[in-house]
């Protein structure tokens, strides 16, 4: 929607897009004809809004413009043998209830049903990715595809594809009931973390489009908490809110990484810092623990210490614990050696790193870990390798760099 | 909506008594049934009877064997009426041999008429 020309216009198209394409495909049953119809709405909005001005409710604005499409489209494509069509259309005569943009109508919030549909874990997850964005984030295939670094076309297929799985296997635009919700909701926020990690991990380029996947995933995140909030929920936003709190301290006038441990705490966020511990603090309380809290309760612990020494380190690893019975993994157990190694030193803490290594041998922060301990210890040598192991297996510039760095220095 | 389970496995696959998994697919048969969801199922006879056809040409060629030689082979089948997937893929996760082998859910294709 850049194509505008006009900047707040395209704001509020935006803001308000998720909102109304929902809607939408809950009437009409069918997402290509309310995107469609969506489509042919904004449309009208950037011919008519700048010469008559803005309504008070965009949002139901273009519901109502975007209805009136879709009809036009059932009629001229002539869509309406279909049983459900016919009853749409006779619906429509007979009500005479109009939508009234002018005043405070607010048109049926559905998000959370799309977030459902699109997260389904019968898509693959590349498909919940790719529609998620497209349909609750209001994004292009074209800037979902720049920021996923692949072909526009690839990216419009993968959307294609998962659109026509939801229509053709029957997948219901429905919010799963109490017994169901708690594997789908996984399922939900593990699309969120993956958008928002694809924005982090390759930080390469500092693009724009990186960064607003970032601010998608958290934005995505607290829609969800808003409509529903689980605890978990919240850690994943607590999670990916205190994270992002550092991300101005992560690079130097270089463009090199700069780890934690050597980070100018003071360019950290500290605003969303407090906020997310006071968050973080309410969420614990409840008592409903999951890997998302406990991953936030480690970040918000970092973000809590004056400086790398004065980590507390004991409940990092303990935290770490608690995240291995959800989360049983090589990662895991690398990260909890890297947090003991402050408390036992790094000798003790390399032979627990060691009995990783058959699993992490393609894992670059498996080697840049291992070195580090070893450069510690005086092994320069073998601690030269792995950080050559790691730099080959680094697949980012900014990483690299720091890893050369690193390397090169010891 | 109507489903198909298609029920693969190795021929191997399953461990217990025979009788066991018998009587544990009478029973799921008969909370499908129950339910209301079951249109047909049945089960198919060992792979070493399969016998497949290819006419190309109009020259009919008859081949000993399945379709193709994977580890796991259908071995029968259930055909559901659903309101949704998620209700077709709970029933299907309810099929025995889920436990050991693989169970693949598709909706029967409608025509327009």
């Amino acid at each position: 929607m850049n194509q505008t020309g006009n900047e707040p216009l395209a704001g509020l198209i935006r803001a308000e897009s998720g909102r109304v394409l929902a809607a939408l495909i809950k009437y009409f049953s069918s997402f290509d004809l309310a995107e469609d119809a969506l489509q042919d709405a904004l449309e009208q909005a950037i011919k008519v809004w700048p010469q008559k001005g803005t309504p008070k409710n965009g949002g139901a604005w273009l519901y109502k413009v975007a209805v009136h499409r879709a009809i036009d489209r059932i009629r001229r494509d002539k869509l309406h043998k279909s049983e459900r069509t016919a009853q749409i259309l006779l619906d429509l005569a007979q009500s005479h209830e109009e939508v009234d943009p002018e005043t405070a109508y607010d048109i049926p919030d559905e998000r959370l049903r799309l977030i459902f549909t699109c997260c389904h874990p019968a898509l693959s997850r590349d498909g919940q990715i790719a529609l998620t964005l497209k349909t609750l984030g209001g994004l292009s295939a074209r800037e979902i595809a720049r920021a996923f670094l692949v072909s526009e076309p690839a990216m419009v297929q993968r959307i294609t594809r998962a659109k026509r799985k939801i229509s053709d296997a029957g997948i219901a635009y429905e919010v799963p009931d109490r017994a169901h919700i708690g594997p789908r909701l996984a399922s939900v926020l593990t699309t969120i973390y993956l958008i928002y990690n694809e924005s982090y991990a390759a930080f390469e380029g500092l693009t724009l489009t990186r960064k607003d996947l970032a601010n998608e995933a958290i934005r995505l995140a607290t829609l969800l908490y808003d409509l529903a909030p689980d605890p978990e929920t919240g850690g994943l936003q607590a999670l990916m809110r205190l994270h992002n709190a550092r991300r101005r301290a992560r690079l130097d006038a270089d463009n090199t990484l700069v780890t934690l441990q050597d980070q100018d705490r003071s360019a950290w966020d500290h605003n969303t810092i407090d906020e997310m511990q006071i968050f973080l603090g309410d969420l614990l309380s409840q008592h409903r623990p999951g890997p998302y809290q406990i991953q936030a309760a480690i970040s918000a612990l970092h973000c809590a210490a004056p400086d790398w020494q004065a980590t507390d380190w004991p409940q990092i690893v303990e935290l770490y614990d608690a995240l291995a019975k959800y989360d049983d993994t090589a990662v895991v157990a690398l990260n909890r050696a890297v947090a003991r190694a402050q408390i036992v030193g790094a000798e003790h803490a390399l032979v627990e790193i060691e009995a990783l290594a058959p699993v992490l041998a393609d894992y670059q922060p498996f080697f840049a870990a291992r070195a580090d301990l070893l450069a510690r210890l005086g092994r320069h040598k073998e601690a030269k390798a792995d950080f050559s192991r790691a730099i080959a297996l680094s697949g980012n510039e900014v990483e690299r760099r720091f890893l050369i760095k690193k390397r090169d220095g010891n | 909506m109507k489903y198909m389970a298609l029920i693969y496995s190795a021929e191997n696959a399953y461990q217990g008594k025979p009788e066991d998994l018998i009587a544990a697919y009478n029973k799921f048969a008969g909370e499908a049934g129950a339910a209301g969801v079951m249109v047909a199922g049945d089960a198919l006879e060992a792979i070493s009877t399969a016998t497949s056809i290819r006419v190309r040409n109009g020259k009919t060629s008859l081949t000993d064997g399945p379709f193709a030689e994977t580890k796991e082979q259908l071995g029968g089948f259930f055909m559901f009426e659903c309101k949704s997937l998620d209700e077709a893929l709970e029933w299907g996760a309810k099929i025995p041999t889920a436990d050991y082998g693989t169970i693949e859910v598709r909706p029967i294709m409608v025509f327009d008429s």
